[in-house]
């Protein structure tokens, strides 16, 4: 599963803005497209790239777009910081740096035949959305696939429109819950656990891809193991904070793994000794 | 056509209960609608019934001055409203608002309160099916107060 470094993982190249979409009052959706002499647009669902804002950083960031789309590179970026702030202001027509992408993918080639459980937290849904594309453009390959996503509030939910427009595709089942719901919300309220009663799972032909913050991944293999799941069908993707992103820097070593070069998915039991540690 | 012993044997929460329980349980319970938008309960009520939901959904919301109520969780089909009728002062502490069309068994709990004391395995039952329902609402609610959507 893992991508071979490319000769160039240290060059970036140039990209321009081609669209910028507010997802949420603070989280955009930017579009890519190589300027001319770059075309690294193909990746694997679950990758990631360093995104170079000329003059303020580079940041690391999952690529969120279809991975049949080979003409661009789509982000979905939090802005919760200067470098991160900088990169959802650029206008239309802007150049910024690429490099990349880095990482492991999804396990959807191990995937097909089964079903899909994808369980994601806030903006964990971003790395995870190429996996629904994935399914939903090749449909016949996978079994059922069953979302789950929560975030803290109504307002703080991704990709409304889309999540509304794959709850209406067939074998699909898509449930969402906030934390707290104000009185027009008529959706579930609770943790994204608190889902599972109502997904149709069917534990022994399924594999679960999680993204969300590390409590909440902790909280759901717990979940996914109660509902029989085994360990080795549950993969997770983790964050730190990748500078490098080729696995000389270790910036984001993780106990004996380096996240940017052998992640950021990884199978729950590789991962499971080391979530349990304190402070890692 | 459904009987009401045959509906309670079937729900989630009362799952494997022995037979003779459920035909006492059955003497306080009752089929009950809700149409979206009303009450089941407010804050303050006489806590004197529990529901099971057999289909719909359900707000618990904690009213808060000068704002409108805060909706802490939903409730749907296969699950338990409410134990306040179970410990005095048998008042309801939060709100219960149908968010959808609703059916449910109502379960008078002054009712099956004294069964339970003329039966206390009866009542040993009921008590360790709603302790397994309290503790997972308390979980949840943790999970609600760790904010665990905050860092990715």
């Amino acid at each position: 599963m893992a991508t071979a470094v490319k000769a160039d993982a240290m060059v970036t190249q140039p990209y321009l803005i081609r669209d910028v979409s507010k997802e949420t009052y603070d989280t955009f959706t930017l579009k890519l497209e190589p300027d001319k002499g770059s075309n690294h647009t193909q990746f694997q669902p679950g990758q990631f790239s360093m995104l170079w804002v000329f003059g303020v950083g580079e940041l690391p960031i999952s690529i969120s777009g279809d991975p049949d789309e080979e003409e661009r590179l789509v982000y979905t970026v939090r802005s919760v910081g200067q470098a991160t702030n900088a990169l959802v202001t650029r206008s239309v027509g802007e150049a910024i740096g690429v490099r990349g992408p880095f990482g492991t993918g999804w396990p959807l080639e191990a995937a097909r035949g089964h079903d899909v459980i994808v369980v994601a937290g806030g903006i964990g849904l971003a790395p995870l959305r190429p996996v629904i594309y994935e399914v939903l453009n090749h449909r016949k390959d996978y079994g059922r696939l069953v979302i789950l996503y929560g975030a803290r509030s109504p307002r703080d939910l991704l990709y409304r429109k889309e999540l509304a427009s794959w709850a209406r595709q067939k074998e699909t089942q898509v449930l969402t819950s906030v934390d707290y719901g104000g009185m027009s919300w008529r959706g579930h309220v609770g943790v994204v656990t608190s889902l599972f009663k109502y997904a149709r799972l069917k534990p022994s032909r399924s594999v679960a891809m999680v993204c969300g913050p590390e409590i909440m991944m902790r909280f759901v293999t717990r979940e996914l193991e109660t509902y029989g799941l085994s360990r080795s069908d549950i993969f997770l993707s983790m964050e730190r904070n990748m500078k490098c992103a080729v696995g000389f820097c270790g910036h984001c070593q993780y106990g004996p793994h380096f996240i940017c070069k052998e992640g950021p998915v990884f199978r729950f039991e590789q991962l499971r000794p080391l979530l349990e540690k304190y402070e890692l | 056509m459904e009987t009401l012993e045959r509906i309670i044997a079937e729900h989630p929460f009362l799952a494997d209960l022995d037979p003779g329980f459920t035909s006492l349980m059955v003497g306080c319970a009752k089929n009950v609608r809700f149409n979206r938008g009303d009450y089941l309960f407010r804050e303050g009520d006489p806590a004197d019934q529990f529901y099971l939901i057999r289909e719909g959904k359900v707000a618990v919301e904690i009213f808060a001055p000068q704002r409108t109520p805060i909706i802490v969780s939903t409730l749907g089909e296969g699950e338990i409203l409410g134990w306040s009728w179970l410990l005095p002062p048998y008042q309801w502490k939060l709100n219960a608002r149908a968010l959808e069309y609703l059916r449910a068994i109502a379960l008078d709990g002054k009712c099956l309160r004294n069964k339970c004391e003329q039966n206390h395995d009866l009542g040993y039952e009921v008590l360790k099916r709603f302790a397994r329902i309290i503790e997972q609402r308390l979980e949840a609610t943790r999970m609600q107060l760790l904010d665990v959507y905050a860092v990715r």
